[in-house]
């Protein structure tokens, strides 16, 4: 089957450039991440992450025939129609709208300043049990759908608003974090952290556009998360 | 030769949970402390653990007593794990189980508002007397995720300074053997640094990549331990090493053995529950090394499943599929990803797959790094500005067999522990070696030695052919004659190796060239496991021998020290000494 990867290296290459590879897979429905493995064993300097090859590091976020996903759980057959059987050629790209630094490696130094502005951290200054703090399976299953997330900048990269506003947007992997301390009982800081997503920018920028839960490769729903962060804010201004 | 450097009173090296909570622990305490870890750190392995930490933090059963704890883990080391580093663990645990928890870790939680703790192997009630305990803390079968990223949030908020994407190359050693800390690579630009500092902690994690047929992760390639081998140090229990009954077969991905904790079980291909032959009371949460075993020797006697008959079956359907998901969302996940099969209507094919390396850098309770040589026994001596803690460490409260969930909680434990020793050890003026320009030099020669590689093998062949070597000859069943042509098989790799070839010397990004600089750390690990499984003439927890069935507690109930320098196996003592309760004994070792 034919494979066709982006390449780009800052020392040699002065713009990036697709390069063709013939793989053969034998038919199987190997993971991409296999098939990457593959070129890579004859040309060693083909640039990627990987780490867990299981779905759960984050590190292989890249762009599959138009659409961000993680390399190791993606098999051929859902690439897109026609991979697997070799009538289309497997397409891969970095993700979008970040900084390549060589190859299929971008540069994800914006994607965890954002996450970093939203205080991903439990607040509470109250002095600690001697104990665990209590919760209840109730109020343990808001977080359910939001701790899960891996940072694999998936959905962040395919949202426009982030493309256009990446400064400024926080761009939906750290709304959901918001969201998940926001929405956990042992939580102090509500108010805190909602004056700082007050702004045109911040978490206004979200138009809806829902290409983040689409791509998902955890099956979370920032969307819904920005939407209850939105109502939260709203309910506050009235 | 000029090369850049960076000052700190500590170093970490590894972003682990074991390395963050050690850099936790520093960072709160004011000292300048730099992390340094070859991926972002909430992509480190310990992220892939599932099913949870466990401590008797009587939630489950308010009895729950951690001195019961401590009597399974030394039954489960199979004696050689040591009673003073694990009465610590199993002692601090809830402490640092309940920190965890006040950071914000999302664990799973009772009705009462208390912490879930589900069944796990090896894990009994009253020493043994009362039935299987439920003991393990989790955050759903995500609980290595939840704490990775609960620490690496933490670190965030107490301001640790991060270098991601760096690799450690070598130890920077002065002249007199104190170390003084690393040489490091960015691999997003390819500048090559001294981490200089007081205190360098290994937390570099395992090794299982040195077999073909693994649950880890492509980055476990045991830096720690083979730049530690390389410096002439010594290693511990290296031997030791669990192979985990339920990986998938073909893939090698795990699933946790929280799904037996949860009621599922293994059966062969008539469908008979065999465990209930092999370990009549604990059945499938029987020791990890027995599981495996008995897993084996169906496959070997014909009554494996599939074409081949070379795996089992883990079945899951008649827990429901609600339990299924709420209590194992991950594992439905990775079954229907990699097996292709859903778990709420069909069984799991499994086969015990490499997993943990019991072994490592021996420490005492404080992380503090040993020195050893060759055959010695009595007091330890310390290597000066070394620690190590986590999977790269031997401490050792695994002995010859891990119990699940018992590494999470050695994380956490000893990271702090490691992390309040350094504090007061920096207070007290602990000093800065100073190494020479040649003692830099040493330490880059390895950078050097790759980047002028013309000629020779490929690094994906080796490696491929070093992991083959150790999964044929030093697997789950072990003889001589196999070993002893596997170690000549790893001779000669040693020698191809020394002469392999790098094609790509750019700078950016350059994954080539930290791949060659791995296989020279994954050919340190498979030769001292290697020289050591060759070197313990018994049966132990993990290790198991044909040719020496048996355990042999007059020769062997001890650590095995493999010397990198002379290649020969040493031994050194257990401790049998814990501070506040009476020493266990050893016994026949039944489940
Ligand atoms: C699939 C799976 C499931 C598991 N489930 C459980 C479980 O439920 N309960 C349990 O107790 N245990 C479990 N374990 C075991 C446990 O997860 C590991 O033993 C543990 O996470 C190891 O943690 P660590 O901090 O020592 O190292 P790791 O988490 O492996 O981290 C190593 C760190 O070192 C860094 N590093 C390595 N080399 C270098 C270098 N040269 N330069 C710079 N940085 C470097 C890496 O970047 C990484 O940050 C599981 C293991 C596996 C494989
Ligand atoms: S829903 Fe909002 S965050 Fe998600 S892709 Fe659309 S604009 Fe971006
Ligand atoms: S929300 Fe999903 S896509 Fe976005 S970073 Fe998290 S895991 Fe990745
Ligand atoms: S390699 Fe970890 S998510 Fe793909």
């Amino acid at each position: 089957m034919k494979v066709s990867v982006y390449r780009y290296n800052p020392e040699t290459d002065r713009e990036p450039w697709m390069e063709d590879f013939e793989v053969d897979t034998g038919g199987r429905d190997l993971m991409v991440l296999d098939v990457l493995a593959m070129i890579k064993e004859r040309d060693p300097g083909l640039a990627y992450r990987r780490s867990c090859r299981e779905g759960v590091c984050g590190s292989d976020g890249m762009n599959i025939n138009g659409r961000n996903a993680l390399a190791c759980v993606t098999p051929l057959s859902e690439a897109a129609p026609g991979v697997l059987e070799g009538r289309k050629p497997l397409v891969i790209r970095p993700l979008p709208g970040l900084p390549v630094i060589r190859d299929l490696a971008v540069d994800m130094g914006i994607f965890y300043e954002q996450y970093e502005k939203v205080q991903p951290y439990l607040i509470n200054d109250e002095p600690a049990p001697a104990i665990e703090r209590l919760q209840s399976p109730e109020e343990r299953a808001k977080l359910d759908g939001l701790y899960e997330c891996i940072l694999c900048a998936c959905c962040t990269t395919s949202c426009p608003s982030f493309w256009w506003n990446p400064e400024r947007f926080l761009g939906p992997a750290a709304l959901l974090q918001s969201w998940r301390f926001l929405a956990d009982s042992r939580d102090r800081a509500t108010e805190e952290r909602l004056d700082q997503l007050d702004d045109p920018f911040s978490l206004f920028r979200c138009r809806g556009i829902m290409n983040c839960v689409s791509v998902c490769p955890k099956g979370l729903n920032p969307t819904r998360a920005i939407g209850h962060i939105r109502s939260k804010l709203l309910e506050r201004a009235v | 030769m000029s090369i850049r450097t960076v000052t700190f009173d500590a170093i970490v090296v590894g972003g682990g949970g074991a390395g963050m909570r050690a850099s936790l622990q520093m960072a709160q305490s004011g000292f300048r402390t730099a992390l340094i870890s070859k991926v972002f750190p909430t992509r480190s392995h310990t992220v892939s653990a599932q099913g949870g930490i466990t401590c008797a933090i009587a939630s489950a059963d308010p009895q729950d007593d951690w001195r019961w704890h401590m009597y399974d883990t030394v039954k489960g080391s199979d004696y050689i794990g040591d009673q003073e580093a694990i009465e610590y663990m199993c002692s601090v645990g809830p402490e640092t189980v309940y920190e965890l928890e006040h950071m914000g870790l999302p664990f799973s939680r009772f009705e009462n508002g208390r912490i879930y703790q589900r069944p796990f192997g090896g894990q009994s009630k009253n020493f043994g007397e009362g039935g299987q305990a439920a003991r393990t803390c989790a955050a759903a079968d995500r609980t290595g995720h939840a704490l990775l990223h609960t620490l690496y949030q933490q670190n965030l908020k107490n301001g640790t300074q991060f270098y991601s994407e760096w690799y450690a190359v070598d130890l920077v050693r002065a002249g007199d053997g104190k170390v003084a800390g690393v040489i490091a690579l960015s691999i997003e630009t390819g500048e090559v640094v001294f981490f200089k500092s007081r205190a360098t902690v290994f937390a570099t994690g395992g090794a299982g990549r040195i077999y073909s047929s693994t649950t880890n992760a492509l980055i476990n390639t045991g830096d720690g331990v083979g730049m530690a081998l390389r410096a002439g140090m010594p290693a511990q229990d290296m031997e030791m090493w669990q192979f985990h009954p339920t990986g998938i077969a073909g893939f090698g991905v795990l699933v946790t053995e929280g799904c037996r904790g949860e009621g599922g079980y293994l059966v062969n291909k008539d469908g008979e529950r065999f465990m209930e032959r092999y370990a009549p009371n604990a059945k499938d949460l029987a020791g990890r090394d027995v599981v495996a075993r008995s897993m084996m020797m169906e496959i070997l006697d014909g009554r494996g499943c599939g074409p081949n008959g070379d795996h089992v079956m883990l079945k899951l359907d008649h827990l429901g599929e609600e339990v299924l998901h709420s209590r194992l969302p991950g594992i439905c996940e990775l079954a229907q990803t990699f097996a292709r099969v859903d778990p709420v209507r069909e069984p799991i094919p499994v086969v015990p797959t490499c997993h943990y390396m019991m072994g490592g850098l021996a420490t005492n309770v404080d992380g503090r790094a040993i020195r050893l040589s060759g055959g010695h026994e009595g007091e330890d001596q310390f290597i000066d500005g070394l620690f190590a803690v986590g999977e790269a460490a031997c401490v050792s409260v695994h002995g010859a067999n891990r119990l699940g969930g018992n590494s999470l909680l050695d994380l956490v434990v000893f990271g702090r522990a490691a992390g309040l020793y350094i504090e007061e050890a920096l207070r007290q003026g602990m000093e800065q070696a100073e190494p020479s320009a040649d003692d830099l030099d040493q330490a880059m020669s390895r950078l050097r030695r790759w980047d002028a590689s013309e000629k020779g093998e490929s690094v994906a062949d080796l490696r491929r052919e070093l992991q083959e070597t150790m999964q044929n000859h030093f697997g789950v069943f072990r003889k001589g004659d196999l070993m002893a042509e596997g170690v000549n098989k790893l001779a000669d790799l040693r020698e191809r190796i020394a002469s392999a070839r790098l094609d790509d010397k750019s700078q950016a990004f350059n994954t080539a060239r930290i791949e060659a600089l791995e296989l020279d750390n994954l050919l340190e690990v498979a030769e001292a496991t290697a020289l050591a499984a060759q070197g313990r003439t018994e049966s132990r927890g993990a290790h198991s021998r044909y040719d020496y069935p048996d355990r042999d507690d007059e020769n062997w109930l001890c650590h095995s020290v493999y010397d990198p320098k002379s290649g020969k196996l040493g031994k050194r003592q257990v401790n049998f000494a814990p501070r506040t309760v009476e020493t266990f004994q050893p016994k026949v070792r039944t489940y």
